[in-house]
C-alpha cells in the first residue's frame, strides 16, 4: 500500500516536470511566467536525485556505508576530521559555488530563454552532477587524492601533467574574466566603485577581530562584517552626490590596473587579514542573496519577457559571437557542469566526509543546488524586457558608443528600447548610464533589483542595485585572491621542481616572485580586456568555458578510466556519455575560435582583419592605437586554445591507450584504491 | 510542538555554528581532552591562527 502511495507520488512529479519543461519548451506567446521554470528545476533534480543518483551510487559506485572513510581513519582533528553530513555539504556548496553560475546564464539568455534552460537542466543532472560525485567517490576511496595525482596514480604520468596544466591555465582565465566583469560594474559608477573599495577595509576590520580582538569569534565577526557591509553599500550613495564623488569615478584601465595590485597584495598578505574574514562575508551574502532571490521569485511569480529563441542562435550575437552549437554548451559553463568542482571533490572534501553514504547528497545534490542558482540568474536575465537586457550587456563596439546608435542597433533587431527608458533606469538604478556594462553582472543585478524593488518595496532600487552589485563583487574577488594563492601554490610546486629554493611555499622571495607572475598572467588578460573596444568578455569568456569544459572532460576520463579498469565496463557509460559530448562540445567550439573564417568567431580571422584594416588605415585613431595588442592578443588566445585541446586530447588518449590494454588483458598500473577497513563509526559519524 | 520547535531552532544553531566554525575551539577541547589527555591544550588565539592558516591551503573556492 504504501509502495504503491510512493509510486504514485513519484509518477505525479515525472508528470508536473514533464509538463513544466514541456511547457517552457513549446511556449511561444508575449511572455511566461517564471514558476514554470522552478517548477521544472526542482521536478527534474527531484527524479534525478531520487532515481539516477540512487541508481550510481548502489549499482555503479557500489557506494558501501560499512567502509571506513579517509576522515575517519586518518582523523587528526585538523584537515581530515569526520563531519555531519549537513555541514559537509554547506562547506563544499560554499565551495563550488562562485559567480560562474550567476554570469553564464546571464550572457547565454543572448540565444533566448530554452537553450540555455534546457542545457542548465540536463547538463546538470546527466554531467555535472555525475562527474561532482564520482569523483568525491573516487577521491574517497584513494584518501582524498587530488584530480591531478589520481590522473598520475591511475593513468600515468602524462594524464597528471595534463590535468595539472590544464588547472593551472583555467585559472589564469577565470580570474581575468572575473576582474573584467568587476571592472565593468565599477567603471564611471562611484557608489558601485566606493562600496566595492570598502569591502577591502571591512574585511581587514573582520580578520583583526576575529584573529586579535575576540579570536575564534567567527559570527560575532562576520554579524559585524555584514552590518558594515550594508552601510558601505547606503554610504555609496551619499558618496555618490558628495564631493568625494571624483577619487572613486574612474575608467576601465584605472580600474583594471587597481584590481590587478589590489590581487597581487591580496596574494602576499597573511590569509587571516584579508582572504579568510572576506570569505566569511563573502559566504554569508551569497547565502542570503541566493535565499532572497528564490523567495523573491516565489512570491512576486515574474513574467519572463525574453523570448524562447532569438535570431542570435544564427552566430551573429552581440555579446559573444558564435552559433547556438557548441556555444550555449561553453558559455553556461558552470550551472551545468564545471570541471572546476573536481578539484574541490577531490582532495578538498572527502577529508570531512563521514560515511560513503553521503556521497550522493554532496556529490550529486551539492551540484543540482549550483545548477538551481544558473536558472535563477537565467531567470533575472530574461525578466528584463530584451531590449533593456541587450543595451546593458552590448559592448559599445558592437552596437555604438552614443545611446542614440546604442537604441537604434537594438531596435533594428527587434527588440524595442528606447533612450529615455534607459536613463530612466539609470536613474533608478543610480547609475549615470547602464550602456555597454558587459559582462553580466549589472544585467544580473538590474534584474535582482526590479525582483527584490517589487517583492520588498520599489522606491530602493538603487540600493538593492548597489547591493547585488556590491554581493557579486565580493566573491568575486574572494575567488580572485583564492584563484591567485592556488595559482601561486601550483606555480611553486611545478618550480620546485625545477628549483627546490622557488617549491618552499613559506620563503618569501619566491612567494612574491610567483604571485607576480600570476598576477602578471591574468592581469595581462584583464588589460587586454579593459583596452578592447568590444568588451574583452565576448574573449575571455568562451575561452574561460573551454578551458573549464575541458577540465571537466579530464575528470571524466579518469573517472571513466577508473570504472574500466576496476571492472565496471559495463557502467563505464555513466561518466563516458557526458565525456563524449564534452569532447565534442569542446573540440567543435576550439575549432571555431581557431579556425573560423567569421572576425567574430575566429581568433586568427579577427587577427588578419584587424591587421588588413591596421595596414590600409581603415581604422579610427582610438582604434589603431591598440591594435598592434589586440591582434597579437587574438593571435596569442588562439594558441591558448589550441594548447588546451591538445592537452585534452592527449588525456583521453592516454585513458583508451589504458583501457584498451586492461580489455585485451595487459598489465596497466594497478588501481590505487586504499584497502577495506570497517568503519567504527555508527550512522551519527560519533565513534562508538 | 514548541519544545520541537526550540528544539529545531536548536538544531539549526548548533550546524549554523559548526559551519562556519564558531565552534572550533571548542570542538577541539573535547578532541584534545579525548586524545592528548596529558597535555596542555592550545589558548584559543592560537588554536584559532593554526585552524585559520590550515583552512586555506588547497583549492577552497572555485567559480
Amino acid at each position: 500500500m504504501r509502495n504503491s502511495m510512493k509510486t504514485l507520488v513519484w509518477l505525479a512529479i515525472a508528470l508536473l516536470g514533464a509538463g513544466a519543461v514541456g511547457g517552457i519548451a513549446l511556449h511561444r506567446g508575449e511572455s511566461i511566467n517564471a514558476l514554470w521554470f522552478i517548477t521544472a528545476a526542482i521536478c527534474v533534480y527531484a527524479i534525478a536525485y531520487r532515481f539516477y543518483a540512487a541508481w550510481i551510487a548502489a549499482r555503479v559506485l557500489m557506494v558501501d556505508a560499512t567502509r571506513a572513510t579517509p576522515a575517519e581513519r586518518l582523523d587528526n582533528g585538523r584537515d581530515f576530521v569526520p563531519t555531519n553530513r549537513w555541514v559537509v555539504f554547506g562547506h563544499h556548496f560554499a565551495a563550488i559555488a562562485g559567480p560562474g553560475p550567476l554570469i553564464g546564464p546571464t550572457l547565454a539568455a543572448q540565444f533566448g530563454y530554452l537553450p540555455g534552460t534546457l542545457w542548465i537542466l540536463i547538463g546538470a543532472v546527466l554531467g555535472g552532477a555525475v562527474q561532482d560525485m564520482v569523483t568525491l567517490f573516487l577521491s574517497t576511496r584513494r584518501n582524498a587524492r587530488s584530480l591531478g595525482q589520481m590522473a598520475r596514480d591511475e593513468l600515468g604520468p602524462v594524464g597528471g601533467v595534463a590535468a595539472l596544466l590544464g588547472t593551472f591555465f583555467i585559472m589564469i582565465i577565470l580570474i581575468a574574466v572575473l576582474g573584467l566583469v568587476v571592472v565593468n560594474a565599477m567603471k564611471h559608477s562611484p557608489w558601485a566603485t566606493s562600496t566595492v573599495a570598502a569591502t577591502i577595509p571591512i574585511a581587514m576590520v573582520v580578520g583583526l577581530y576575529m584573529r586579535n580582538l575576540r579570536p575564534g569569534r567567527v559570527l560575532e565577526g562576520s554579524l559585524l562584517g555584514v552590518v558594515l557591509l550594508l552601510a558601505a553599500v547606503a554610504g555609496g550613495g551619499w558618496i555618490d552626490h558628495s564631493a568625494f564623488r571624483g577619487w572613486f569615478d574612474h575608467d576601465g584601465l584605472a580600474l583594471a590596473w587597481a584590481v590587478i595590485a589590489y590581487g597581487f597584495a591580496a596574494a602576499i598578505l597573511p590569509v587571516w587579514l584579508l582572504l579568510a574574514p572576506r570569505d566569511y562575508l563573502s559566504t554569508f551574502m551569497k547565502l542570503g542573496t541566493i535565499i532572497l532571490l528564490a523567495v523573491a521569485i516565489v512570491m512576486l511569480q515574474p513574467e519572463v519577457k525574453m523570448p524562447a529563441l532569438t535570431q542570435f542562435i544564427d552566430g551573429t550575437g552581440p555579446i559573444f559571437g558564435g552559433t547556438l552549437f557548441p556555444f550555449v554548451f561553453i558559455t553556461v559553463a558552470c550551472g551545468a557542469i564545471s570541471g572546476f568542482h573536481a578539484l574541490i571533490a577531490s582532495g578538498t572534501t572527502p577529508k570531512l566526509l563521514a560515511s560513503e553514504r553521503d556521497i550522493r547528497m554532496i556529490g550529486y545534490g551539492g551540484m543540482l543546488l549550483e545548477s538551481f542558482v544558473a536558472i535563477m540568474a537565467m531567470i533575472a536575465a530574461t525578466v528584463l524586457d530584451p531590449g533593456v537586457f541587450f543595451a546593458i550587456n552590448s559592448p559599445a563596439g558592437v552596437v555604438g558608443k552614443t545611446a542614440v546608435e546604442a537604441v537604434a542597433t537594438i531596435n533594428s533587431w527587434g527588440f524595442p528600447v528606447t533612450v529615455a527608458q534607459m536613463e530612466k533606469l539609470a536613474a533608478d538604478m543610480g547609475e549615470a548610464t547602464l550602456f555597454a556594462r558587459t559582462g553580466g553582472a549589472p544585467s544580473l543585478a538590474v534584474g535582482m533589483a526590479s525582483i527584490f524593488g517589487s517583492a520588498f518595496g520599489q522606491h530602493l532600487l538603487a540600493l538593492w542595485y548597489h547591493f547585488a552589485i556590491m554581493f557579486e563583487a565580493i566573491f568575486i574577488l574572494t575567488t580572485l585572491d583564492a584563484g591567485t594563492r592556488v595559482g601561486r601554490f601550483m606555480l611553486q610546486d611545478m618550480l620546485g621542481n625545477v628549483w627546490p629554493a622557488l617549491g618552499r611555499t613559506s620563503w618569501y622571495p619566491s612567494v612574491i616572485f610567483t604571485s607576480l607572475l600570476v598576477v602578471a598572467g591574468w592581469g595581462y588578460f584583464l588589460y587586454i580586456g579593459v583596452i578592447d573596444p568590444n568588451g574583452g568578455v565576448n574573449i575571455l569568456w568562451p575561452l574561460f568555458g573551454i578551458a573549464n569544459q575541458m577540465l571537466a572532460a579530464i575528470a571524466l576520463c579518469v573517472a571513466t578510466g577508473i570504472l574500466v579498469k576496476s571492472g565496471r565496463a559495463r557502467f563505464a557509460w555513466v561518466t563516458a556519455l557526458p565525456l563524449v559530448w564534452l569532447v565534442i562540445v569542446t573540440s567543435t567550439a576550439a575549432w571555431e575560435k581557431i579556425f573560423s573564417t567569421d572576425i567574430r568567431v575566429g581568433f586568427f580571422a579577427a587577427a588578419r582583419d584587424m591587421s588588413e584594416k591596421l595596414a590600409s588605415g581603415l581604422l579610427p585613431p582610438e582604434k589603431a592605437a591598440v591594435a598592434p595588442q589586440l591582434i597579437f592578443n587574438q593571435q596569442l588566445d588562439a594558441w591558448l586554445t589550441m594548447f588546451f585541446i591538445v592537452v585534452l586530447w592527449v588525456v583521453i588518449f592516454d585513458m583508451l591507450r589504458v583501457c584498451l590494454r586492461h580489455l585485451s588483458g595487459k598489465p596497466v598500473l594497478p588501481c590505487s584504491e586504499v584497502a577495506y577497513q570497517q568503519t567504527r563509526l555508527d550512522s551519527a559519524g560519533v565513534r562508538d | 510542538m514548541l519544545g520541537r520547535l526550540k528544539g529545531a531552532l536548536r538544531g539549526f544553531w548548533r550546524l549554523f555554528r559548526r559551519l562556519s566554525g564558531d565552534d572550533a575551539y571548542e570542538r577541539y577541547l573535547r578532541h584534545h581532552v579525548e586524545h592528548h589527555g596529558d597535555e596542555a591544550p592550545l589558548t584559543r588565539a592560537a588554536f584559532f591562527k593554526q585552524w585559520q592558516d590550515n583552512k586555506w591551503k588547497g583549492v577552497k573556492r572555485c567559480c
